[in-house]
């Protein structure tokens, strides 16, 4: 049985592979699929978490699967929004690299 | 009929028509007029189904409602008709009706308006041109013509509520609205500087006398804990007033109230030395507000004098023993009939004459109530009332129709002179005839007139009762009293005109003769209801009503002691003898201005014409130190020194605090704090501009940073 550190491990490379890419990239696009990375980690964590919950309890209960089915929904509308988003910023700016649209610079 | 609400009512009608006429129909003058008639007229009717009511049953009418609640208690008001109100209701009735009427013709309704009249001035006339395009002078419509109805309706309310009220609260409320309405009409004419000054002196002369009644009024209901007349006039209330022994000069307290309440008659009723503002108050329009003065208002004051001669006759036992107020009563009244009788023979004009009359007159009843002849003032009363108001009425028409003239002639003289006048028993017959009943009624022309009873009743009230100096006195002022009502008669009426608009007067308008008709029945019918039973060959064909009926009201029977016929011979020799002298001085006079006294009497002809120069006296007396006192004491010392002073240095401290305060605390703390905040603001904003860097990734890491730094200081906090 693999233990509960391995999940760990993979799932915070992962977040932090998610987090390196959603500060340093340049393109809009490639900043919504890094997010998508932190939350599919933060996902791992969950299912991980609630596999070994289960087995200490010695039956299966829903809730994390639930839990992870919401975030993954709640990601899938993000990106609907967050790519809608990114057209039309392009529509107007003609460029998807979101550290040239500053309107709101101070 | 319910009488008792009958007299509730008597009141009201005048005082609506007051309200309607200022606040609805003023615009309108013959609604205005026809509006206070009607008013008047309702009450005219109401007052005499309860004088037909109350002699025919000889019964008192009273009904009393509760007012104000005062503690447990409440004070209640209401109305009361017994003798002496169901006779004054009647002149009262009779002369305000009148007044009403005449007014309509004197104001000239039916005229037109003047070219340059204007409010507060009589009308001067106007000018219109006729057919043939001449230009004609007539009479023009009074300017404040509705304003006019208005007041005379309030005081006819006012009058009435004095009548019929059955406590001395009431009774001062219409008192006082009539010194309102007495200044409201003196002055009506307020654009004129003589008739303003004549109102303020009306007002604040009897308001003297008013502030003592009031005192008096007070002392009484804290005595006796009510102002009915029932309870002040009850045998134990009196016996107690007139032996308990008030803190002013050793008086009884009934002596004490008795003589402040006099103190308001005397105001009311211009006796000496209060007489002043009534000679004054012929500024006003001129019959109308002099019938005011002289037939109704004046005579509330010997009203109150009659209707409170309980008290002040209380612990008198009919003798020759007078109370202190009998006394002083006796003594004003006979002095101001003779004074004002003796100043009223100088006059050269024809209203001030009348003036003094009255004064003189009201005298007669003072100086009869004095010597507890209270039956005979009660009627003289009514009859000076129908006859003055008569000769009143009759002077107005008489200059009403020099008016008419001196417009006609445009001439300039002074349409009041009696001297301007003359002959005008052919152009004013009416006037004439009228004026003639009038005249010898108050000259008291024996047995015809309706003055020769009552003041025949006075005479011999005052001879009966052993006071021959009063009587005396009041026999000489009635033989003046006959000569200088010839002096008028003969000027005015007989002989040949003296000036061309007395040649051109003319008679007036059936609404002004109409009340003098009426008047003058009176002026000689009123006086058979009291022809004493005694009285030789006529005594007792009339039964002595008056008597039987006043006398009803006295607690005791004064009897009368004995008769003497040297009363009787005093009132003919004097009436008749001051007639003929008057008419032989004053036949055939000339010219327009000098009069027969004057020669003959030199140094007295002047004091009298000029009233003892009491108004002079008052003037410098009284007058100028307050005026003096008002001007350096009031104003300049206390006012503009002391008060001023001390509002200034208020002032200026203020202003000093205020500068240090700035300097203080406003500039250095609120100022410069309010800005030095502004300016961190803006140097924070500054500052932290840097971090708005407008790039996402830059708000990621700053997030990621706090949330760090936020997680660090929970876990901190918390483990």
């Amino acid at each position: 049985m693999i233990p509960l550190s391995w999940y760990l491990i993979v799932a915070a490379v992962l977040f932090s592979v998610g987090m390196f890419g959603a500060i340093s990239r340049k393109n809009a696009i490639a900043i919504l699929i890094s997010i998508e990375l932190m939350l599919n980690a933060v996902n791992i964590n969950i299912l991980a978490f609630w596999h070994y919950h289960s087995q200490t309890l010695g039956y299966t209960d829903l809730h994390g699967m639930v839990f992870a089915a919401i975030v993954i929904m709640a990601a899938a509308a993000e990106v609907a929004i967050g790519l809608a988003l990114i057209i039309a910023v392009y529509r107007q700016r003609k460029t998807v690299v979101a550290s040239e649209v500053n309107a709101l610079k101070g | 009929m319910n009488y008792e609400l009958l007299t509730w009512l008597i009141p009201l009608p005048p005082l609506l028509a007051f309200f309607i006429i200022f606040l609805a129909t003023h615009k309108n003058n013959k609604l205005s007029h026809s509006l206070a008639i009607a008013g008047a007229g309702l009450s005219w009717v109401f007052s005499m189904m309860v004088f037909f009511f109350a002699i025919g049953y000889e019964k008192e009418l009273t009904s009393s409602i509760s007012w104000l609640p005062t503690a447990e208690t409440w004070l209640n008001i209401g109305v009361q008709v017994d003798a002496l109100t169901a006779i004054t209701l009647f002149f009262v009735a009779w002369t305000v009706l009148m007044i009403f009427i005449y007014s309509v013709g004197y104001h000239n309704f039916g005229q037109p308006k003047g070219d340059h009249d204007r409010p507060g001035l009589a009308p001067h006339g106007a000018e219109l041109i006729d057919q043939d395009g001449k230009h004609k002078h007539v009479l023009s419509i009074e300017p404040m013509y509705a304003r006019f109805f208005g007041f005379i309706s309030l005081f006819a309310f006012a009058m009435y509520v004095l009548v019929v009220s059955n406590n001395l609260l009431t009774l001062y409320i219409g008192w006082e609205i009539m010194g309102l309405c007495s200044y409201l009409l003196i002055g009506f004419w307020y654009a004129k500087p003589s008739a303003k000054a004549a109102a303020q002196k009306a007002f604040l002369t009897t308001r003297i006398g008013d502030v003592f009644m009031l005192i008096g009024l007070a002392a009484l209901y804290t005595l006796t804990g009510s102002l009915h007349y029932e309870v002040i006039f009850s045998e134990t209330v009196l016996h107690d007033l007139a032996t308990t022994i008030s803190p002013v000069f050793g008086l009884s307290w009934a002596g004490l109230i008795g003589l402040l309440i006099l103190m308001g008659v005397v105001g009311k009723s211009s006796q000496f030395p209060l007489h002043v503002w009534l000679p004054d108050a012929m500024e006003g329009p001129t019959p109308v507000s002099a019938m005011i003065h002289a037939a109704t208002m004046v005579s509330a004051g010997v009203y109150l004098a009659i209707r409170f001669f309980p008290v002040l006759s209380a612990g008198w036992d009919g003798g020759s023993a007078l109370t202190t107020p009998m006394v002083v009563m006796a003594a004003i009244g006979s002095f101001t009939a003779l004074f004002s009788a003796t100043i009223a023979v100088a006059q050269r004009d024809v209203k001030r004459v009348l003036a003094y009359s009255t004064i003189s007159q009201l005298g007669f009843m003072i100086a009869a109530l004095g010597v507890g002849a209270y039956i005979a003032a009660a009627f003289h009363l009514v009859t000076h009332a129908i006859f003055k108001a008569l000769l009143f009425l009759g002077s107005g028409s008489i200059i009403h129709g020099m008016e008419h003239g001196v417009l006609h002639t445009q001439e300039h003289i002074d349409p009041q002179d009696m001297y301007n006048m003359g002959g005008l028993r052919k152009k004013m017959p009416i006037t004439f005839i009228t004026f003639l009943i009038g005249g010898f009624a108050l000259a008291g022309f024996p047995f015809i007139t309706a003055g020769f009873w009552s003041k025949d009743e006075i005479l011999s009230g005052a001879f009966n009762g052993g006071f021959n100096v009063v009587f005396w006195v009041l026999a000489i002022s009635a033989f003046i009293t006959a000569f200088y009502t010839m002096r008028q008669i003969s000027l005015v009426f007989l002989g040949n005109p003296r000036t061309s608009a007395a040649k051109h007067a003319h008679e007036t308008t059936a609404t002004m003769t109409f009340p003098l008709v009426i008047l003058s029945i009176f002026a000689i019918s009123i006086g058979w209801v009291g022809i004493p039973e005694y009285f030789p060959v006529i005594g007792g064909i009339v039964p002595n009503w008056l008597e039987t009926f006043l006398g009803s009201m006295l607690h005791s029977e004064h009897a009368e002691a004995h008769h003497s016929s040297i009363p009787l011979i005093t009132s003919l020799v004097v009436s008749l003898g001051g007639l003929f002298l008057g008419g032989l001085v004053y036949r055939k006079i000339q010219n327009t201005e000098k009069d027969p006294l004057e020669w003959s009497l030199s140094g007295v002809y002047k004091v009298l014409a000029n009233k003892y120069y009491i108004d002079e006296i008052y003037q410098f007396v009284f007058i100028r130190p307050t005026e003096w006192f008002a001007e350096k004491i009031v104003y300049q010392l206390i006012d503009q020194k002391i008060l001023d002073g001390f509002l200034h240095g208020v002032g200026k401290l203020s202003m000093w605090l205020g500068g240090k305060f700035r300097f203080w605390f406003d500039l250095p703390i609120i100022n410069k704090g309010g800005d030095k905040m502004a300016l961190g603001a803006q140097k924070m904003g500054s500052n932290l501009k840097v971090t708005q860097s407008g790039r996402i990734q830059d708000y990621m890491v700053l997030a990621l940073a706090f949330s760090l730094l936020g997680g660090f200081l929970f876990y901190l906090l918390l483990f």
